[in-house]
């Protein structure tokens, strides 16, 4: 099996036991970037000689021993949204084009602590407002299984590399869905934890009661691994829970013997592809085959909750925005008279469509006399819809159901239509609405060969029940599977490589250092 | 003028909290630093940083809240109110609008017409913008955010002031009960205290309010008061013109003595406030309220009564006392140190105040440590310095804060009490003065003044008064 093949447990463990070196791993990695990257764009910027010499730093601490967790070494991609200190950190727009934070994120600093190698920054939708990563300042992101077909969005860079095999897992966030609706689109497995397991610190806010970072993987073990590494009671965000506990891998048992699991009716209906819908319900026979017990039930309020999401996350985004003026950093607008035409050509020209779209809708929600019947009624919405789910969790200890109501659809098709595309968030919104943790997990293809996407909901700190359920269904439904184009892609550079080692005695390797850092 | 008109006011007070840190990250308050470095991605308005609340400012803004007869909310919110202005580095500004730390509280003033109580509406807290500097020579503007993020607490007051005299009396109590409670040094010209006029006018008798304006930039008592008697001029006068008075924020320029508008009621900004997500609901237990209460310190009216009480001090002087935080703060701890409460008060009330009033500056700005004053009250009742060389001392102390016994060892200052050389010196005063000796032999009294007087000239002020007194008789 190729390198980045492996799960990242697999690979971690290899180069515990010194079978795989962590430059090795993260040359490969650079290797199938610097061949794949041409055809999916799934990063803004890469760091491939601070990931090499970071790898010669994490290998030391392997071989002397203070380096043990499952991921040390196992290079990983982090979504550009997320500050990495000295490491470029766009949110894929042109606003923030050349802003190095000078600071790094908890999360990140959870990961090299526990030996992650940073390859780079992957792509996602501007500020991760949108579903399909094709608001990118830096170009969208195709999907692996089919690059006229989008990765899904905002996290659709992370999707794409860790589905394509550029890295074994990558970090990712979301707000309204963005882990798990790329995760199905690309056939990965995305986890949203509970609001407020993982530190938003160094995470660049878009809606700041709901945004959450989480791991993309190809299975819930990774997950679960990562998830547990990154997963802290931090001081310097004030939404930080203090949890119980941080174990999640203990979880991942092959036991769903008499768990509950609800399938809101709601979910089953109207705008839902049947074909989706048949994968969906076959992963539920599934557990029900291990012993579930699966029924049907109303969870009502699905229908308010699109609504409610955008007028909170824009009404927020509105404001959490407001700090990109140029007048501290970022991009500048190169002629401008006066202050106030310098904010409004900066912004004009820094933001795209769908952010200023966005800035728009939420300055206009949170304006004095419209402040009660929008923004008030949505967090009375939300509160509503957190009741719903309350209910429901009485019952049931993991609620099922798809992750969107469609497979990937071609570039394109989504940004001519932002209401339909708004309407696409359907199933993944209400999660964060109610600050639940969620999972995408992969059930199969459709007749295109897109990936489909089984979304497993648990109560607010159950996190361990959705890994369970996932990792169940995982052990029936058999190991990951990946997309033929990567592979292919692969396979026929690595021909053309033993053609020029042939050719010309040239040994591969140091490769990826070029055009490693993305221009608008 | 033909109609009576009566002025109606209500105050915006802003007081900067002596906190050692800022209100949401762990940089210094500290005043002076080079520009922007008392900063952090927080203060900076860096995007992924996050807001941490300083648990000291809710207890400095309790503390005010409860010495001013507010009630307390135990649940209060942070809401962001948004605007664009480069000193203000995240284009919001974090406050408290829909669910303040205080409210409904009020303090009694008194002035020649009495005694009244002010009503206060609210105090919330909210974070301080950074400054801009305007570079003449590369004409462009800089930013330095030392200051954002400095926590304030903003004391929101209900039109119930009427006349200038009401207002000062109003801001004096407040500033020292603000002082009395540690919570800030409240300096108007160094602008840790901060007061925008709302200001109407309207027929005696009428029951509706007058259209009002804000005036901003005031950064004295004295500016205030002027600035109210002019504001209410110009209403008066608009009033009487039969034009209206537009509801506007004015500012006031001191030197002309006229407020200019700033902005109408028109271009006012839409604030979007909206509850911060990024931070939680600040919950007040029954705990920390009953701890705060119990850790408010004595404030004036207490110390007025106890220092009548326990040290025997009169009305007047225990007013005078207690009427400034540093100066009650010298009189105990000096007190403490010597034990003796009547000198302590005559060097405050007598050369400490004279000296003040020479440099025309405030109680506030008094330097000298109370260990020093302690020690010259023991030099004088010991008898190591006369009452003329203490004085003296007293004003090096006021000045420079120096040591007075070691001052008094190297100049050379202790009393001369010594019989042979006070004797000698006092024989050639007499020889000296003959006209003098004549006069008092002939019985005028009062030359001996000018003799004594000579005499000490003579030993440089240090001799003992009462043995050149005895001394001249004698010989004379």
């Amino acid at each position: 099996m190729e390198i980045m093949e492996m799960t990242a447990l697999e690979l971690g463990w290899k180069i515990r036991k010194r079978e795989v070196s962590v430059r090795e791993a993260v040359q490969e990695s650079l290797d199938r970037i610097h061949v794949l990257e041409g055809t999916l764009n799934s990063f803004v910027t890469l760091d491939p000689e601070r990931a090499l010499a970071r790898a010669d730093e994490v290998q030391k601490g392997i071989d002397d021993g203070t380096l043990t967790a499952p991921l040390a070494g196992v290079p990983v991609a982090v979504k550009d949204n997320i500050c990495t200190k000295g490491l470029r950190t766009t949110c894929s727009s042109k606003i923030l084009y050349n802003f190095v934070p000078p600071y790094q994120a908890e999360a990140v600093d959870r990961l090299y602590a526990a030996g992650g190698v940073i390859i780079g920054k992957t792509n996602m939708d501007e500020f991760a407002m949108g579903s399909t990563t094709e608001t990118s300042a830096f170009g969208p992101t195709k999907n692996p299984w089919n690059p006229e077909h989008v990765p899904g969005g905002s996290s659709g860079g992370s999707c794409a590399a860790v589905a394509s095999c550029e890295v074994p897992y990558a970090l990712g966030s979301d707000t309204g869905g963005s882990i798990r609706q790329p995760g199905s689109f690309c056939g990965v497995t995305g986890l949203k934890p509970t609001y407020g397991t993982v530190s938003r610190y160094g995470l660049v806010a878009y809606g700041s009661s709901l945004d959450q970072i989480g791991p993309i993987a190809k299975d819930i073990s990774d997950c679960a691994a990562v998830l547990e590494t990154i997963a802290s009671y931090d001081k310097k965000d004030s939404t930080s829970v203090k949890r119980e506990s941080y174990d999640f891998t203990s979880a991942l048992i092959d036991d769903v013997k008499g768990m509950k699991i609800g399938i809101p009716s709601d979910y089953l209906s109207a705008g839902l592809d049947e074909e989706v819908k048949g994968a969906v319900l076959r992963a539920a026979e599934v557990l029900k085959q291990k012993g579930a017990i699966v029924e049907e039930f109303p969870l009502s309020l699905v229908e308010y909750a699109i609504p409610a999401y955008y007028v909170i996350a824009c009404a927020e985004a509105s404001s959490n925005l407001a700090r990109f003026d140029g007048v501290k950093y970022g991009y500048r607008a190169p002629e401008y008279e006066g202050l106030h035409s310098m904010y409004k050509k900066s912004r004009s020209e820094g933001f795209g469509e769908e952010v200023k779209r966005r800035i728009m809708l939420g300055s206009f929600v949170l304006s004095s006399g419209y402040y009660d019947a929008y923004y008030l009624k949505a967090l009375r919405t939300k509160a509503l819809i957190k009741q719903s789910f309350d209910r429901a969790f009485a019952r049931y200890d993991v609620i099922l159901g798809p992750v969107a109501p469609m497979t990937a659809p071609r570039l394109g098709e989504s940004l001519s239509d932002p209401l339909q595309m708004y309407l696409g968030d359907i199933y993944t919104i209400s999660v964060n609405l109610a600050g639940l943790p969620a999972v995408s997990v992969p059930c199969g293809l459709d007749r295109k060969g897109l990936p489909i996407g089984v979304q497993l909901i648990g109560d607010c700190f159950q996190e361990k029940k959705i890994i369970r359920a996932a990792y169940a269904y995982e052990q029936a439904r058999g190991s990951w599977q990946a997309p033929e184009l990567a592979a292919a892609q692969m396979q026929e550079d690595r021909q053309a490589q033993s053609q020029t080692v042939a050719q010309t005695g040239e040994a591969k390797g140091q490769r990826g250092g070029d055009g490693h850092v993305k221009t608008i | 003028m033909s109609k009576q008109y009566e002025t109606v006011i209500g105050l915006e007070v802003h007081v900067e909290l002596a906190t050692k840190t800022k209100i949401f990250c762990g940089c210094s308050t500290a005043f002076g630093g080079a520009p922007n470095t008392h900063t952090c991605p927080v203060c900076t308005g860096m995007p992924g940083s996050l807001p941490v609340l300083n648990k000291q400012v809710v207890e400095y803004a309790m503390a005010v809240g409860l010495a001013t007869n507010c009630e307390i909310n135990q649940f209060c919110k942070f809401d962001r109110k948004n605007y664009f202005y480069p000193d203000n580095p995240q284009n919001y500004q974090i406050s408290q609008l829909y669910l303040p730390i205080c409210h409904d509280g009020g303090i009694e003033i008194e002035t020649a017409a009495g005694k009244k109580v002010i009503g206060i509406h609210e105090i919330h807290m909210e974070e301080d913008a950074g400054k801009l500097i305007h570079d003449e020579w590369d004409d462009c503007t800089l930013v330095d955010y030392n200051r954002s993020g400095v926590p304030l607490i903003e004391i929101v007051s209900e039109p119930d002031m009427r006349s200038a005299e009401e207002v000062i009396a109003y801001l004096d109590k407040l500033r020292l009960i603000v002082q009395y409670l540690g919570a800030s040094d409240c300096k108007l010209q160094e602008g840790s205290m901060r007061a925008d006029v709302n200001l109407s006018v309207r027929e005696v008798g009428a029951e509706k309010f007058g259209t009002r304006t804000e005036m901003k930039n005031l950064n004295s008592f004295k500016a205030i008061a002027r600035a109210i008697e002019g504001e209410r001029a110009r209403q008066i006068e608009l009033l009487e013109e039969g034009r209206a008075v537009v509801q506007e924020t004015r500012r006031w320029d001191d030197n002309k003595e006229y407020s200019y508008p700033m902005r109408s009621k028109e271009d006012a900004h839409d604030y979007r406030y909206f509850p911060d997500p990024d931070l939680v609901p600040v919950v007040i237990s029954d705990e920390w309220l009953q701890a705060v209460k119990d850790r408010q310190p004595e404030l004036r009216t207490e110390k007025l009564e106890r220092y009548r009480k326990e040290f025997d001090i009169p009305q007047y002087d225990a007013e005078i006392l207690t009427g400034a935080k540093k100066m009650a703060d010298l009189f105990e701890e000096t007190t403490a140190l010597c034990g003796k409460p009547k000198k302590v008060s005559n060097w405050l009330m007598g050369e400490t105040l004279r000296l003040l009033k020479e440099e025309g500056a405030e109680p506030d700005a008094l330097a000298f440590s109370p260990e020093h004053l302690a020690k010259l009250i023991e030099l004088t009742d010991a008898g190591t310095i006369n009452q003329t060389v203490a004085k003296e001392v007293f004003e090096k102390i006021f000045r420079e804060d120096i040591d007075p016994e070691r001052y008094v060892e190297e100049h050379g200052l202790r009393m001369v009490s010594d019989e042979g050389l006070l004797r000698a010196v006092v024989e050639q005063v007499i020889a000296a003065n003959p006209q003098s000796v004549a006069d008092y032999r002939g019985g005028k009294d009062r030359v001996l003044g000018f003799l004594v007087g000579q005499t000490m000239k003579q030993m440089k002020g240090k001799a003992n008064p009462g043995a050149v007194n005895q001394l001249l008789r004698e010989l004379l």
